[in-house]
Order: C-alpha cells, then sequence, then structure tokens
C-alpha cells in the first residue's frame, strides 16, 4: 500500500514538474531559430559583403566618372588653346598674305623685296608663335620660266635641290623669312603635299593646310599652311577658274605642331598627368599622328577626342588626350568599402554573439527553473518522505517501547531493571522527537489540519505551567501565568497545537533561564490601543518614575525585579491592563455584547523569560529549522533546535505571527498573536463544566489580601484568586496590610475583614519588622474578631528553617507554592481553610483509561463493521470503556438501527465494506437526520438549540489514515476517524472531542 | 512443570512471536482489553479470527478454481482476511493480505495462487502458534498462576 502511495505520489510529482515545465517554456524568437543563428551569422556576412562591393562599385565609378570629366575639360581646353593659337597664326599669315598682294603686286614696282620681307617676318615673328617661318612662292607659269629665271638670277629648283624639269606651273620661293631661307628658289609645286597644298589654296582661296609630315628643317612633325595671293581683286563670288586665274602667289608657312603643342602644353597645368594626341583625319581610315607617339602607354581604357577646327574644311583634326598613368586604384573607396565591410561583419558577430548570449541565458535559465521545480518537489518529496518513515519509525518503535514496558514486567535484576528503563526512557525520547520531526514534516508537506473545539485557555496554561513546575522551582525561577479577564473563558481552536506551543515557549524558556522569571501573559491583542497611553503617561511624568527606578537599584518593575528585554510587561504597561479590566468590569456590558458579537478573537499571548537571551547574530535564524543560536548551545541545553520552527509554523497555521525581543543576558520575549474563535453562547454554558478542571466554588465572596511589594506577581496572584470568585485587595507590605485591616476592623466591622492574607515569600523577609506586625495584625484581628484571617505565604522555594521561621511568625502550615495555578491554590486554600471536601483536583492523567472511561462511560454506541473479527474487538475496546456497544455488520443494518429516534450516543463506522460503504451509509443517515431536523423545526419551537437537531458522530474506522481519506470522511458528513485496528490513545483523541461537547449525563 | 518456569515460557513464547513478527502491537492492545469482566476475550476473538478466515480461505480457494474468476469479490474478502488479521495483530498474514490484493487487483492468478498458498501456510503457522500459546496459559491458570502481561 505504502509503495503504491509512493508511486502516484512520484507520479504527481512528475506530472506537477511537466506541468510547470510546459507552462514556463515561453520559446522566444531567439530561442526558436537558435539552429538558424550561424546561418544567419553567414548570411548577413554574405550580404554586407555584397554590400561592400557595391559601395566599392559605386565610389569607385564616381571616380572614374569624375576622372573622366577632368579628362574631358583639360583635354577641350587645349584643342581650344591650341586652335586659338593656331588660328590667330592663320590670321596673321593671312594678313602677310595680303601684305603681300598689297605691296608687291599692286605697287609698281613692288615695294617688297627679299630683304624687306625677311626683316618683316622677323620682326613679326612675336604674332607668329606658331609658325617656324613664312615664305612666299611666285606663281611662275613655264612660259614665263625663262624670264623669271633671267630676273632673279637663279633657275628653279625643286624640293631635292636639283634645276626644276619642266613643267606647267612651278611656285618658286622669292621671299623667305630668315629661319627658312633655305627654302629660297626650291618650286613649292615639286612637293607632293605642297603641291596639293597649293592647288586646293587657289581654288579655295583660303588658308590650307597639308597633311602633317616631316619638316626640311626640324624633321619634326608639321603641317604646312598655305594662302593663296591674288593678283587683282576678285569679283564678290568668284569662281574656280577665276580664282586659279587670279593667282599670283602663294603665301606659306610651316607650323611645327610637335614644338608647338608642346609649347603650349608645358604653359598648362596637369600637363604631366595628361599625353596629348593630336591626329588628322581627314582620311577617316587612316588617322595620322600630327602630335605624340603612335604608341604609347598611357591609360588605353580612358580617352577623350576633342575636334580641332584650324580652319581649313577640307582637314579634320583632332586632339586625344589621354591620361598619363592608368586610373589609380580609389583607395578611399577601397578603404571605406573595407571598414564598412569590417564594421557590419564586427556588428554582425556581436549580434550573433547576443543571440548565443541570449540562447545560453535562456538556457540556463530554463535549466534553472527546472532544477528549482525539481528542488522544490524535492523539498515536498523530502517532507512526505519524513512524514511517512517519522510514522514509519514510530509503529516499531512502539513495538521496542511495548517490548521494553513486557520486560520490565518480567522478573529482572536491578540492574537489568534500570538498563532496559534507560532503553525505554530514550525510546521515549525519541518517540517524542520524532512525533516533532513528523509534526514539522506534516506541516511542511501542508497535512496538518488544525481541529476546531472549545476548550478553556487558562487550564491549558495551567497545566503547561505544572509540567514545568519542578524544573523551575529547583532552579529558583518565578514561573507565573496571567490571562486578561477579557478573554474568554472558552474559544474555539485546536487545544493541542496551543498546548504544543505554550510547552515549546515556555520549555525553551525554562531551559535557557537560572534566574528571575518565567511570565507567560496572555491578554486580547485588541489591547495595544490603550496600551499607547501608558507610554504617553511615562513621558510626562517620566522623571519620578525613573528616578524610582533608579533608587530601586536595579529592581524593575517585571515580576520577578530582573530586567525584562521587552519592557512591555513592566507594570508600567501592565497596570493599565489591568485597569482596564476593571473599568470593564464596571461599565461595560454593552462592550462585552459587541465583543462578544465578533466571531472570533485574536489573543496576544507573550512569554517572557529573563533568561541567556538569543545573541544577536543569531536571532535571525530563530524560526530556522534545526537552527540553534550557536553550536554550543545544543552542547549545554540539548536539544534539536526544531520546536521554535514548528511553534512559529503552528502560530501561522493559527492565523497568527509569532515574533521575539531578545536582549543577550537580559532575557527574551515571545510573543504570538493567535485567533480562536468565539463560543456561542448556547454551548458556553453547557461546555463549560466538563471541561474547567471543576474549580471549587466554595471561595465565592472571600475575601483576600495580597501582600506584595511587586505590582505585577501580585496581579497574577489576584488573578488566580479572581479564578476562585474571591475578592482581593493589595498591599505593599505587612505593615500597610496590617493597618489596613486594622481600619477596616474597627470602622466597619468584619464587613470588610479580610478572610486570607496571601504574604509573599519576598515581601515578608524583606521587611525587617515583618515577623512583628504579623503578630500585631493578628492579635488585632484576635481582638476585634472571632474570626481571624488565615495567613498564607506564597513562595517560589523555601527552605526548611525559613518554614519553621514561617510558621513561628504565624503562618499557615501549608505554603502556595508557585507557579501558581487556580487549582493548586484551592487545594491549599481548602486545606488552610479547612473546607476541603478531599477532592482530587479534576484533571486527572490525560490519556489514563479513566478519563477515557469517564468519557465513554454509559455512552450507547454503534459499532458498524462487516467484519466479525474487527467489530469483536472495537466492541471489546469500547465496553471495556464501559460504553455499551451494539454492532451491525452492514451499513443497511445500521441504518436500521438508526432510525429516528434512537438512543445512539455515536456510530463508529467501517469505510470499507460489501454493498453500502461507510461513506454511503453515513450520507443516508446525514439525510435522514436533515429530514427529521426539518421536520421537527417546522413543527415546535420548544426544543432546546441543544437537543434540537439530530446529528449523530459518526467516526469512520480505517485503516488508512490518508489525508485524501479524510477528507472523503468529512465530506460525507463524518464527524471524524479512528485508525484501525483501535489504539487507547488515537480512540480518546477522537472521542473526547465529541463528548467532551456533552454534559455526561450520569456522573 | 514449575509455575515461573511456566509463565517464563510464556513470556520467552510470546516475545519470541513478536520477534518474528508473527503478532504486532495490535495483539498487545487485544490483550489489554482483557480483564476480569472479560477474562476470555483474547481466545474469543482469535478464534472468531479462525473461523472467519478459514471460512474465507475456503471461499478463496474455490474462487480461484473456478473456469471464470470474479476478481473483485477475491478482493473483497482479501480485504476481510487483512482487516481481521490486522485486528488480532497476526502480522505476517496482514502484510501477505497486502501481495495478495496487489494481484488480486491485476488480476494475476498465478501471484493469486501462489499468495493463497502463501496466506494459509501463514495462518496454519500463526494458528498453530497462538493455539500452543493459549496452551500454555491454560496451563499456568490451571496450576493456579496469572499470566504475565
Amino acid at each position: 500500500m505504502g509503495l503504491k502511495l509512493q508511486q502516484s505520489y512520484h507520479h504527481s510529482v512528475t506530472v506537477k514538474v511537466n506541468e510547470q515545465m510546459g507552462t514556463k517554456r515561453g520559446y522566444t524568437f531567439i530561442q526558436a531559430n537558435r539552429a538558424w543563428l550561424p546561418k544567419f551569422l553567414l548570411l548577413w556576412v554574405m550580404v554586407m559583403a555584397f554590400l561592400s562591393t557595391w559601395i566599392y562599385k559605386k565610389m569607385d565609378a564616381d571616380n572614374k566618372v569624375r576622372r573622366k570629366e577632368v579628362l574631358s575639360s583639360m583635354c577641350d581646353q587645349r584643342a581650344r588653346m591650341l586652335q586659338d593659337q593656331f588660328s590667330v597664326s592663320v590670321n596673321h599669315v593671312h594678313a602677310l598674305a595680303i601684305l603681300v598682294s598689297t605691296f608687291h603686286y599692286y605697287k609698281d614696282p613692288s615695294a617688297i623685296d627679299q630683304e624687306t620681307f625677311a626683316e618683316y617676318t622677323a620682326r613679326t615673328a612675336f604674332e607668329r608663335p606658331l609658325l617656324s617661318g613664312v615664305a612666299y612662292a611666285e606663281r611662275v607659269v613655264h612660259s614665263e620660266r625663262e624670264n623669271f629665271e633671267r630676273q632673279h638670277g637663279w633657275t628653279i629648283k625643286t624640293m631635292k635641290r636639283e634645276p626644276s624639269p619642266i613643267r606647267d606651273e612651278y611656285a618658286p620661293v622669292i621671299f623667305s623669312q630668315e629661319t627658312v631661307s633655305y627654302i629660297e628658289s626650291l618650286d613649292m609645286m615639286s612637293g607632293e603635299e605642297d603641291r596639293e597644298n597649293i592647288l586646293r589654296a587657289r581654288a579655295t582661296g583660303k588658308a590650307v593646310l597639308t597633311s602633317p609630315f616631316r619638316l626640311l628643317g626640324s624633321h619634326h612633325l608639321g603641317v604646312v599652311l598655305t594662302f593663296p595671293v591674288y593678283k587683282s581683286k576678285l569679283p564678290p563670288s568668284p569662281t574656280e577658274q577665276e580664282r586659279i586665274e587670279a593667282t599670283a602667289g602663294y603665301l606659306g608657312g610651316a607650323f611645327d605642331v610637335e614644338s608647338l603643342v608642346e609649347n603650349l602644353l608645358g604653359q598648362l597645368a596637369g600637363n604631366q598627368a595628361i599625353l596629348v594626341n593630336v591626329y588628322d583625319i581627314t582620311n577617316s581610315s587612316d588617322h595620322l599622328i600630327m602630335y605624340g607617339h603612335q604608341n604609347q602607354d598611357g591609360d588605353l581604357a580612358l580617352l577623350h577626342e576633342s575636334k580641332l577646327d584650324f580652319g581649313d574644311p577640307f582637314r579634320k583634326h583632332q586632339m586625344i588626350c589621354r591620361y598619363h598613368q592608368k586610373a589609380p586604384t580609389s583607395w578611399t573607396a577601397l578603404t571605406t568599402a573595407f571598414l564598412f565591410f569590417v564594421i557590419c561583419l564586427l556588428v554582425g558577430y556581436i549580434l550573433y554573439g547576443a543571440a548565443i548570449h541570449i540562447v545560453k541565458v535562456e538556457d540556463d535559465f530554463h535549466e534553472m527553473e527546472e532544477l528549482k521545480v525539481r528542488a522544490e518537489a524535492a523539498d515536498v518529496a523530502k517532507s512526505q518522505f519524513l512524514a511517512t518513515v517519522s510514522h514509519e519509525i514510530r509503529t516499531p518503535m512502539n513495538g521496542i517501547l511495548g517490548m521494553l514496558a513486557l520486560l520490565l514486567d518480567t522478573d529482572l535484576s536491578s540492574t537489568q531493571r534500570d538498563y532496559a528503563q534507560t532503553a525505554q526512557v530514550c525510546g521515549k525520547a525519541l518517540i517524542t522527537l520524532i512525533n516533532e520531526v513528523l509534526d514539522r514534516a506534516k506541516i511542511e508537506a501542508g497535512k496538518l489540519e488544525l481541529e476546531t473545539v472549545p476548550f478553556d485557555l487558562r487550564s491549558i496554561l495551567d497545566d503547561v505551567l505544572s509540567l514545568f513546575s519542578e524544573k523551575s522551582r529547583n532552579k529558583g525561577v518565578e514561573l507565573a501565568v496571567f490571562v486578561s479577564d477579557k478573554v474568554p473563558e472558552m474559544v474555539m481552536g485546536d487545544p493541542g497545537r496551543f498546548r504544543q506551543i505554550i510547552t515549546n515557549l515556555v520549555g525553551n524558556s525554562v531551559k535557557f533561564t537560572e534566574r528571575g522569571h518565567i511570565f507567560v501573559k496572555v491578554h486580547l491583542a485588541e489591547n495595544p490601543k490603550p496600551m499607547e497611553d501608558p507610554k504617553a503617561e511615562t513621558c510626562l511624568n517620566g522623571g519620578s518614575d525613573e528616578d524610582a527606578l533608579v533608587s530601586g537599584a536595579r529592581q524593575f518593575k517585571t515580576l520577578s525585579g530582573y530586567e525584562a528585554a521587552d519592557e512591555r510587561n513592566s507594570w508600567d504597561s501592565f497596570k493599565h491592563l489591568v485597569a482596564d479590566e476593571e473599568l470593564r468590569y464596571d461599565a461595560s456590558v454593552k462592550m462585552k455584547a459587541a465583543d462578544e458579537a465578533s466571531q472570533s478573537v485574536t489573543l496576544m499571548v507573550s512569554v517572557e523569560d529573563t533568561g541567556i537571551g538569543i545573541p544577536l547574530i543569531a536571532q535571525d535564524r530563530v524560526f530556522m529549522p534545526f537552527m540553534q543560536a550557536d553550536s554550543s548551545t545544543s552542547r549545554n541545553y540539548g536539544g534539536t533546535g526544531i520546536g521554535l520552527s514548528i511553534t512559529k509554523c503552528l502560530v501561522e497555521l493559527m492565523g497568527g505571527h509569532i515574533s521575539f525581543i531578545s536582549r543577550p543576558q537580559v532575557g527574551s520575549t515571545f510573543s504570538f498573536t493567535t485567533v480562536f474563535g468565539r463560543c456561542k453562547r448556547a454551548s458556553f454554558s453547557d461546555t463549560k463544566k466538563p471541561n474547567a478542571e471543576d474549580l471549587p466554588s466554595g471561595f465565592r465572596g472571600l475575601k483576600a489580601v495580597v501582600v506584595d511589594g511587586k505590582p505585577v506577581r501580585a496581579a497574577v496572584t489576584r488573578y488566580h484568586l479572581k479564578r476562585l470568585g474571591m475578592l482581593v485587595e493589595f498591599a505593599n507590605s505587612v505593615k500597610i496590610a496590617a493597618s489596613a485591616c486594622g481600619k477596616n476592623g474597627s470602622s466597619c466591622g468584619n464587613k470588610t475583614q479580610p478572610d486570607i492574607v496571601l504574604v509573599e515569600k519576598d515581601s515578608w523577609l524583606s521587611g525587617e519588622d515583618g515577623g512583628l506586625s504579623l503578630r500585631t495584625l493578628d492579635r488585632q484581628q484576635n481582638g476585634h474578631v472571632f474570626k481571624s484571617p488565615k495567613m498564607i505565604l506564597l513562595a517560589t522555594n523555601i527552605t526548611n528553617a525559613e518554614l519553621e521561621k514561617a510558621r513561628a511568625a504565624g503562618f499557615a502550615d501549608t505554603t502556595i507554592m508557585k507557579p501558581l495555578r487556580a487549582s493548586m491554590v484551592a487545594a491549599c486554600l481548602q486545606q488552610v481553610l479547612g473546607t476541603g471536601k478531599k477532592r482530587q483536583p479534576g484533571r486527572g492523567m490525560l490519556n489514563g483509561s479513566s478519563v477515557l472511561g469517564s468519557l465513554l462511560c454509559g455512552k450507547k454506541i454503534l459499532v458498524v463493521d462487516d467484519n466479525m473479527v474487527n467489530r469483536r474487538v472495537a466492541a471489546g475496546a469500547l465496553k471495556k470503556f464501559g460504553a455499551a456497544v451494539e454492532c451491525a455488520e452492514s451499513g443497511k443494518a445500521a441504518l436500521k438501527l438508526l432510525q429516528l429516534p434512537h438512543s445512539f450516543d455515536a456510530c463508529f463506522m467501517d469505510i470499507q465494506m460489501p454493498e453500502m460503504d461507510g461513506f454511503e451509509a453515513t450520507r443516508r443517515i446525514r439525510m435522514m437526520e436533515s429530514q427529521a431536523n426539518k421536520q421537527m423545526n417546522g413543527g415546535t419551537e420548544e426544543g432546546s438549540i441543544r437537543t434540537g437537531e439530530w446529528h449523530i458522530p459518526i467516526l469512520a474506522m480505517t485503516a488508512d489514515v490518508i489525508h485524501a481519506t479524510y477528507d472523503e470522511c468529512l465530506k460525507c458528513g463524518m464527524d471524524g476517524y479512528v485508525s484501525k485496528p483501535f489504539e487507547e490513545e488515537n480512540l480518546y483523541l477522537a472521542v473526547a472531542k465529541f463528548f467532551k461537547t456533552k454534559p455526561i449525563s450520569d456522573s | 512443570m514449575d509455575l515461573v518456569q511456566l509463565q517464563r515460557q510464556l513470556v520467552d513464547y510470546r516475545t519470541s512471536l513478536y520477534h518474528e513478527g508473527f503478532l504486532d502491537e495490535q495483539f498487545t492492545q487485544l490483550q489489554s482489553l482483557q480483564d476480569e469482566n472479560n477474562p476470555d476475550f483474547v481466545v474469543e476473538v482469535v478464534s472468531l479470527f479462525f473461523e472467519d478466515s478459514e471460512r474465507l480461505l475456503n471461499e478463496l480457494s474455490k474462487a480461484l478454481e473456478q473456469q471464470v474468476i470474479d476478481f473483485k469479490r477475491m478482493d473483497a474478502q482479501v480485504h476481510q482476511l487483512k482487516g481481521s488479521s490486522s485486528s488480532i495483530g497476526a502480522h505476517r498474514v496482514q502484510k501477505l493480505c497486502i501481495v495478495f490484493r496487489n494481484y488480486c487487483e491485476a488480476q494475476n492468478v498465478e501471484g493469486c495462487l501462489k499468495c493463497l498458498q502463501q496466506v494459509k501456510h501463514e495462518y496454519g503457522i500463526i494458528k498453530t502458534k497462538l493455539e500452543s500459546m493459549f496452551q500454555l496459559e491454560q496451563q499456568i491458570l490451571n496450576a493456579g498462576g496469572s499470566i504475565p502481561v
């Protein structure tokens, strides 16, 4: 079964883990495409490479365009200049031609001879910088040759300096500039180019150019410019024939193009960068070069052509410019593109890195989350495991203890008995520890459920105190409890857990306190409001208070006079609490009503001690499980350190908070709040008697004087006496008490005469004249009244000598030992006053059979179980405690027996039964009851609230005490469960809840 | 035989029963329920247990011989057996019943048969043991002694 349980639990844990994983897995885009990340990076790099190439190309293209523009502008500029210069020269030659025609032909005799011409041309050479020289050749027809030759005295020669052969026409040079004087007498018609030029010139009447050729003198490339000179003025639009007829000669000039262009270019900037070629492109298929090298190694890729117009319509020229060097690689473009690429690469890489990092972080996050979930699951599993294991350990431990008990019953030697007893004690301690661990685990696993039953807070506190009274008395520590009157007598809650909390806290305090006091105080948590006031008040008359404190020589107004960590418990605030209560008693029925109107009551419980306190560094882990202040603590004081953490859990389960104030070497005050339900009035009266410890009512109305110098302690004493119904007055010292008694005695008689005088041992011993005044008091009383008040000593511990002294001083034999408990005080008073009926003070052993017996005695109980043996055992167990048992072997039989009205007080119901299981049977029973209740309420209003409703307590009997089963039980209307097989303690716990609330009819 | 010796023998015997896991604390509880008003309580309950168990074991054997096995019914019967054995503290039988029920739930015929054999075996042992214990007690009582707790 256990295995199955664990399996199913494990399953649920995994499912939970999976669920959580499922919900937490919100994939981001990056996470979803993680496999694509390197591809993204690659793509990015490629795109960026492409982009940077594009940028490079673009920039390069821009550069080229610019380069081209520069080239063309330079080229055009050169061409224009060349053209301008050329035309200037041409014009001048033209002018010369006119000069010759004017002065050579129109004048008779000629005004020009060779010398004049040479000089003139030399002097005007600056006008024709492009011309290496000019010459004039006259047109000579063959018929005139002889005449001409004779006249000039030389023969006409060809270009090759030979006498010219016979031709139709000659053009011998007659005038020439000095620079070209070597051509005088040469027949220009004998040169191929010149002849053609001449013919063309005289036909058109314009300047004509030859194609480039090597000039005679310089061997530079050059062209010859030829102008016709006409004898007579031509008609406005002469024909070609007329022009030829009119031709008198030819003026020619040689352009040394090479040096010309060189000069020209030399004047311009950017000369070196650019390579200029000038071509004659008259014959379009064969470009003749005029300037520049035909096969240069300039930048062939880029050239610019500019048209040149030298004024000869027949000839066409052009200038071609190139860069000298190939376009330099554009470093700007290259670096820009490269840098761009690098930046993009880096950006890409950064993004990639970031993405990878995100993926990694997210992975880690998911992993962490998974681990967290697992850890939490493991934590829960741990708690479950602890719960299971502790439970499992308990069973064999019970076996061990049982065996030990059996062993102790046998005949043993004293040593053996000692060993066995030790083992038993250890075993019990172990069981206690396991129970604590189980509690802790249960709380952690959220399986601890609090019950809600009415209980008497005060008696629980008394019980706890009595538990520790022995220890505290041995240590000489004063242990006291005070419950404010405002706290309702009965509250609804979990008494067991409340007791556990108080036991834990008080146990701790007792453990760590060697002197002073431990003080448990319970009041309503609404009280802090009026508690604001005392502080203000202390401030107002703080001076005097402080003085009192100082003069009191480190006497603090706490219970024992030792300083406490939290001064809220000192008298200054405490008296307000008390005063407040008195006020309430006086005045407000209204307030009471208001109080009881609310459904819950919040209590503030504080446990104050004057122990060693908690070291400051350890204060923040006080409530952590297994943490003690330091390791030496567990060595010195023992304990596991689990108690406080359980306490905290329990307090929180009860809807409260726990906190503490602690000062090392001064003490600690643990305070916690808890919320309890109020008991309804109806049940209040019912529940009061059986539960409360039956405080004797014989003391009602008695008057007591408490003599105690310490107001807090006096208030505690009064609280206990008040619970017995006594009227209490305070007196600071015996003297005052005595005088008060005296006055009262004389003035008002015995009406206000105290019946009892309770004297605190400290107050008695501190007053030097204590004994004396007591005696006076005694005597006075004897004198006036027949009934003397009883003197009782209150003490935490007392030596025999002191006891003797006390007796001698007139105290009663019985000393009330602290810690005070109402029942104990009552017992002592009975003894002293002699009114005792020798009653056992209320509560016996809690788990004893007698209690169970008293609970079950006379009850009629129905046991429903299909298993014969179980039935018999259950019946046997219940019968043993005096119950009248009836059995039913099936759910149906039970239903029959429980037909209303019936006389059963409770029903124990097996759950797993054939035909009709326990759940079903319970459901039907409840249905039956509710119908009956309805009818009854409709019928008669008479029935009191208590008996007005049919509701038989049904307790499930089940072998598995799994939580779910318990829930199921409650769901179908059961009131609780008893684990099967029956155990006395379990049975008691289960039954107690129900029979406590009912009056025991026959006791 | 000496009375003291008998008593010791009984205690030893009982302890061995606990020790070997035949009985658990529930039997102690059962014994604690026995008092003057109810002197034969333990014997009475235990004989009820014997009666009930024998009936159940027979029914289980029959059920397993059937062509069609009613596992549900068997489960209920084993549950009964488990309940009664745990009530008297027959620890081993109870443990076996838990296994048996698992087999019933799994409808495992072989497992059931095996378990039935084991349960029968354990039942036989506990029956003999308890009977001899009662005999011892009876002897002590006859000899005028009281049964040590």
